[in-house]
């Protein structure tokens, strides 16, 4: 047991004992579960939302893919940037039509919309089917800090399974409050972490900024740009439009947007949040540091440059602050999308199929499906094999999917029938899963093309096939009240 | 407000259509490599192109921002 572990072990602790006292006094219905019973201030809904958005994916993924693939990193700056401006007009829309409606998530959200309760269902499929992913990404992240951390005592499989409990018993008991108040706690951390990171060892390694990078571009030339071929210009643009469309189709973003208590909330943020995405660069600063200081990670270990520099840097104590931070950043979201996952189970599947359940079971079979989730996402993250930005690459490829009818749905009159979104969102979904499962990129399935084109992010060929389909079947089935008789 | 409003597709011109042309290691910015350095300034700028926004907005006169009363 060194030091860094038990700072790990007693933050662990922290967040579990601040998740259950969050509570409180609470009648824990599905609605107080789920959504916070739609009363969470500017604050709340901020921690809520930048919280689901730096995850392990920022902290070590966005460290690990600067220091594995360089220039294309700076994509992560910009999406969320875009994300943001488009969320001041989307967001406020769909708040104010849930809170009329008393709805719950995001496939009850389309079910409404479209008058369609099959459609709702493959919007819960598809949720689900990305969530998984994500909350992959987490666990990953989870074992990588615990395994590291604990210089090896603790495997990082054994890490895996203790942070898949510790998240799966505070969801159980106090549900989106626990993730609020430990979102607290671990956006402070987070946020003196990396600046302190991204501060110290570019100055303390290279002598600061400009150094480091220019022996960097001496060492790799090029690499702190994008290359002209694979991530290149057109990989960037494709992929910043695809992850920010997609941004808040994630369904415990979209989850988190119920929590609020008013629409101006989502105006103010989005004036704020951009703000936040600069701690991502001192992120990518402590991955950059990396590059020269401990070369030959590669593959999916590209993830693991943070910890390794700290490992190669600090006392094991402040390596065991680190890791609280990166704990915290994998629990908050892991939460989040647990929860997320066994609402859309049970509150979208489970009820699809009876009909006359009450809100009482439905309430008590969200919560037991919390760990049948954990258990699948254990499994798959056990499997391994993929970086920590490929798995969210692959997750937003797929609620993208969700952008076109989302959008037409917030129209005043919407033209498009259920039948053209059902069948866009079919097919668009079944084309990236397609794609992933053949491992295909634009360049393997048309190699005919351009170099510039062949770059694209398959994600967004996804989603051209997806308008298509809408529009035709849109078309074909027009919602045509005017219709001479 | 119209145009006001147009303001907010300037971040979008400005990173997707700025990063072919800025998509250089050198010269460094503030030590930083010149498509990173770009696309830090977008953030910000979003930020205040969103400030502007907010104030220009009457949708956000009608009330104060967080009206309700609290739990």
């Amino acid at each position: 047991m060194n030091a860094a572990l038990v700072i790990i072990g007693l933050t662990a602790l922290a967040a579990l004992l601040l998740g259950l006292r969050a509570r409180a006094g609470r009648d824990m219905n599905l609605e107080q579960w789920a959504v916070g019973g739609r009363h969470f201030g500017t604050v709340l809904v901020f921690v809520l939302m930048a919280g689901e958005i730096y995850t392990t994916f920022t902290f070590l993924g966005g460290s690990g893919y600067a220091y594995g693939h360089g220039g294309p990193t700076y994509y992560i700056l910009a999406y969320g940037c875009l994300a943001y401006i488009i969320s001041y007009w989307m967001l406020p829309p769909i708040w104010r039509y849930a809170r009329e409606r008393q709805l719950i998530s995001q496939p009850d959200f389309f079910a409404a919309k479209y008058t369609s309760p099959a459609l709702g269902l493959v919007v819960a499929l598809v949720g689900i089917v990305a969530l998984i992913p994500y909350l992959v990404l987490q666990l990953k992240g989870l074992g990588i800090i615990v395994e590291t951390a604990s210089y090896g005592v603790i495997p990082s499989a054994a890490a895996i399974w203790i942070g898949a409990a510790v998240v799966t018993g505070y969801v159980m008991v106090s549900g989106v409050h626990g993730s609020a108040w430990t979102a607290v706690a671990k956006d402070t951390l987070i946020l003196a972490v990396a600046i302190f990171l991204g501060v110290y060892l570019p100055i303390h390694l290279y002598g600061g900024y400009g150094a480091m990078f220019a022996a960097i571009d001496a060492a790799k030339p090029g690499f702190l740009a994008l290359p002209a071929k694979g991530e290149s210009v057109t990989w960037f643009d494709s992929t910043v439009l695809l992850t920010a469309l997609g941004f808040f189709m994630w369904p415990h973003s979209f989850g988190s947007v119920f929590t609020a208590r008013a629409e101006a909330v989502f105006r103010r943020n989005a004036i704020v949040l951009p703000l936040y995405q600069l701690i991502l660069a001192f992120i990518f600063f402590v991955g950059f540091a990396a590059v020269l200081k401990v070369p030959g990670l590669t593959g999916p270990n590209i993830d693991l440059s943070l910890f390794r520099l700290s490992i190669a840097t600090f006392d094991p104590w402040f390596v065991g602050v680190i890791g609280a931070a990166g704990v915290l950043t994998a629990l908050v979201p892991g939460s989040m999308i647990m929860m997320t996952a066994a609402t859309l189970l049970s509150n979208n599947i489970y009820r699809m199929m009876h009909a006359d359940a009450t809100e009482a079971r439905i309430g008590a079979l969200a919560k037991l499906f919390v760990p049948v989730v954990a258990l699948v996402a254990v499994y798959f993250t056990l499997q391994g094999g993929q970086t920590i930005v490929a798995l969210l690459l692959m997750g937003y490829s797929f609620v993208t999917q969700l952008f076109p009818s989302l959008v037409m749905s917030l129209l005043s009159h919407n033209p498009l029938s259920k039948a053209g979104a059902l069948a866009g969102i079919v097919v668009g979904v079944a084309t990236v899963a397609a794609i992933t499962l053949s491992h295909s990129t634009i360049a393997t399935l048309f190699p005919g093309l351009p170099e510039v084109l062949r770059d694209l992010n398959v994600g967004i060929v996804a989603l051209l096939l997806n308008v298509v389909a809408t529009v035709v079947v849109g078309l074909a089935t027009r919602r045509v009240a005017a219709v001479p008789a | 407000m119209v145009l006001v409003r147009s303001l907010a597709l300037l971040p979008f011109i400005g990173i997707l259509v700025g990063t072919p042309f800025l998509n250089r290691v050198t010269p460094l910015v503030f030590g930083l490599p010149l498509l990173f350095a770009w696309l830090l300034l977008w953030i910000v700028l979003t930020s205040v192109i969103m400030l502007v926004i907010y104030r220009c907005d009457p949708a956000n006169r009608a009330s104060p921002p967080d009206a309700g009363a609290r739990p």
